[in-house]
């Protein structure tokens, strides 16, 4: 067990986990405000892979993970406007439509990157990782905080933003009030739909950020069905953290720990394996429902479409 | 001075049956979605270079005009037709089960492991009848805890599936590489079922007795449905869970019953799978049959007989798809392009169909206008 506390492997396990939160950090920050806004976003998976996609790209091309970054913010939003405009717009049904775009995502981004770079597999150098000058000599938590993507710290920063306006703001209202009572929010001259359609965008941009962080910064390069599940965890993110920004902020980040501690633990050399390591986020949410199982509360209008001037 | 006072012609109230449609019509609307995604794909394929016209020559002729391609769809048939009468008898109630694919990969390591020793030991009658009964346990058993804490708890059941599900993905791993492993060199997996112990073959063809039970299964599904008290239960409980409650129905046995015959047919297509068509459960291995068929199941708008129709036009992609998009030096998976946009295509056609379906309900009746209210989904 001292093994396992020593210098290196906790820096590597901060910085681990980081890297794997910053994706689902993004997409559940996404899928919150889009669930708040009443429109729940099962294609999350999919806007991630078109971030992931576009912002690969868009750092090959441009040389820069910056504007990669915002090819994959892109990216995302694009894919958002299918669910904009079959769900929010024509009000199909949500969940077979983001099933849906889940499935063309895989196969459209699978498609053009096979038809781009045939079977090789590109893989971008320069990743954009800085240092935080004075914070980065603290010993552990230096080298594994202060060393990352400035995105991350974006990330964080947006988080509370986010928090802010949703709470504190008139637009905040508005969204929540678009999710909890849509004809309240009809009645008072808000357009719903228009609230509704900012929402997903806004959605699929983070999203889109967030994917576009695994093949930039992760992987450093793009393949095929690469999120692996990571959009589906964001969903459960966001529907466990009920809209609050913090457990949000606090789950992907215990979430990211969960999902890096095998090469924490293989530098103390402990094995455990991987399939072990992968179902532990799962079990820990399956537990915790089970122990504290309480009323998970989403908002009241959640998925259900609004038709102006029914009862 | 008279006035006179201008009286419009008393209204006449007409009141007719809403418009139902004729068989052309549902025709109509079941093709017209094929053939825009086909078109539609065929643009994207001409685009990326590759002539369209061969590649769907080349998916016919691979999945349905080769002896060997059609004999595989209806393979494929059986394994797919199973999982979606799963997802109908849960849809139905109105439980979102998304955990189909946990359900699916853990029963298939499960009876895939045991059976090589069992069919050996007692037999290949018995054995075979022990694995796919144990197919359906296991499924049905994943889904126990989702439907426990929705039923006692109220927990959002998307969630608890998905957990269950991902979790049931590895775990299935765990097994296969753990106890369930084989002694054989090579990939991990089970040990093979020898081809004279797995499911008998219909005639002298390739094609297994998995159809006869799916298809079966489908049928028992539709009547149970349509024509039982527990299908009607099932689907009042799905179409207004308050109203099942003042009718005296019981929603929280109602849900566990639901979640485990979902399960249980799941698991079934699991067995079927293995000790008909795999004969062994190879580590990894994830077709993910559960999520594509989930919008697949809506759009035949869960009638079982409309689902039977579009599983075996989607096995035939597949299997036919699977080798045109080798030959046409494509990554397999453009099936899924391909099937996403059916499914676009399909929503779409359903939002207008329901668009003039309210119109022409508002036509016809009183033009004081009833406000017409939403199809209950």
């Amino acid at each position: 067990m001292n093994d396992l506390l020593t210098e290196p492997v906790l820096t590597a396990l901060i910085a681990s986990a980081l890297l794997a939160m910053a994706p689902l950090l993004f997409a559940a920050l996404g899928e919150s405000v889009s669930e708040q806004a009443g429109v729940l976003n099962v294609g999350l998976e999919g806007m991630m892979l078109f971030g992931a996609y576009a912002g690969f790209n868009g750092a090959l091309y441009l040389h820069s993970s910056w504007l990669g970054l915002l090819c994959g913010a892109l990216g995302g939003v694009l894919a958002s406007l299918v669910m904009v405009i079959l769900c929010v717009r024509m009000r199909l049904d949500q969940i077979v439509v983001g099933v849906a775009l889940f499935l063309f995502a895989e196969g459209v981004t699978s498609l053009l990157h096979g038809a781009q770079f045939g079977h090789e597999y590109p893989r971008i150098d320069h990743t954009g990782e800085v240092d935080v000058p004075l914070l980065h000599d603290i010993p552990v938590v230096g080298k594994s905080f202060f060393h990352q993507h400035p995105i991350v710290y974006v990330g964080i920063a947006l988080a509370f933003a986010i928090r802010w306006m949703l709470r504190r703001t008139s637009i905040g209202l508005s969204l929540r009030a678009a999710g909890e009572a849509p004809a309240a929010l009809d009645a008072a001259g808000v357009d719903v739909t228009r609230t509704r359609t900012a929402a997903v965008m806004a959605c699929g941009a983070l999203a889109g950020i967030g994917g576009a962080y695994l093949s930039i910064v992760g992987a450093g390069s793009f393949t095929p069905m690469m999120t692996q599940g990571a959009g589906f965890m964001a969903i459960v993110l966001a529907m466990l953290a009920r809209g609050k920004v913090l457990w949000v902020i606090t789950m992907s980040f215990l979430f990211g720990v969960s999902l890096s501690i095998s090469t924490a633990l293989q530098l103390a050399g402990i094995t455990i394996s991987t399939d072990v390591i992968q179902m532990l986020p799962y079990v820990t949410v399956i537990v915790v429902l089970i122990l504290f199982a309480r009323r998970s509360y989403l908002p009241s209008a959640l998925a259900l479409p609004y038709f102006r001037g029914e009862r | 001075m008279s006035t006179t006072v201008q009286v419009d012609p008393p209204v006449q109230i007409v009141s007719t049956p809403p418009h139902t449609p004729g068989r052309a019509e549902v025709l109509g609307q079941a093709v017209l979605p094929v053939v825009l995604s086909i078109v539609a794909s065929g643009v994207l394929l001409a685009i990326l270079g590759r002539d369209p016209f061969t590649f769907y020559g080349d998916v016919l002729h691979n999945g349905l005009l080769t002896g060997f391609g059609l004999q595989q769809s209806i393979v494929r048939v059986a394994t797919l037709l199973l999982i979606a009468g799963g997802l109908i008898v849960a849809f139905r109630a109105n439980l979102w089960n998304l955990g189909g694919d946990g359900q699916w990969l853990l029963a298939a390591a499960f009876v895939a492991g045991l059976a090589p020793r069992l069919v050996d030991a007692v037999g290949r009658t018995p054995g075979l009848a022990l694995m796919l009964v144990l197919g359906c346990v296991i499924g049905a058993a994943w889904t126990v805890v989702p439907a426990f804490l929705k039923a006692v708890y109220g927990v959002n059941e998307i969630i608890a599936t998905l957990m269950m599900n991902f979790i049931g993905i590895n775990l299935a791993n765990i097994l296969v590489k753990g106890p369930f492993l084989t002694d054989l060199p090579g990939v991990p997996r089970t040990n093979i079922l020898p081809l004279a112990q797995r499911l008998p073959l219909i005639g002298s063809s390739q094609v297994h007795v998995g159809i006869v039970i799916a298809v079966a299964m489908m049928l028992l599904i539709h009547f149970g449905m349509t024509r039982t008290p527990l299908g009607l239960r099932l689907r009042v409980l799905g179409a207004n869970p308050r109203a099942a409650v003042h009718l005296g129905l019981r929603p929280k046995r109602l849900t566990f019953v639901a979640f485990a015959a979902s399960g249980a047919l799941i698991g079934l297509s699991a067995a079927v799978s293995m000790l008909g068509d795999w004969g062994s459960f190879r580590a990894d291995f994830n077709p993910a049959y559960g999520f594509l068929m989930v919008p697949l199941v809506f759009l035949a708008r869960m009638n079982a007989l409309g689902t039977m129709a579009l599983v075996a036009v989607f096995a035939v992609i597949q299997i036919g798809g699977d080798s045109a998009t080798r030959q046409a030096d494509l990554p397999a998976d453009f099936v899924l392009v391909l099937v996403g946009l059916l499914l676009f295509f399909m929503a779409i056609t359903e939002y207008y169909r329901l668009r003039r379906e309210r119109r022409l309900d508002l036509a016809t009746t009183a033009p004081a206008g009833g406000a017409t209210r939403g199809a209950i989904r």
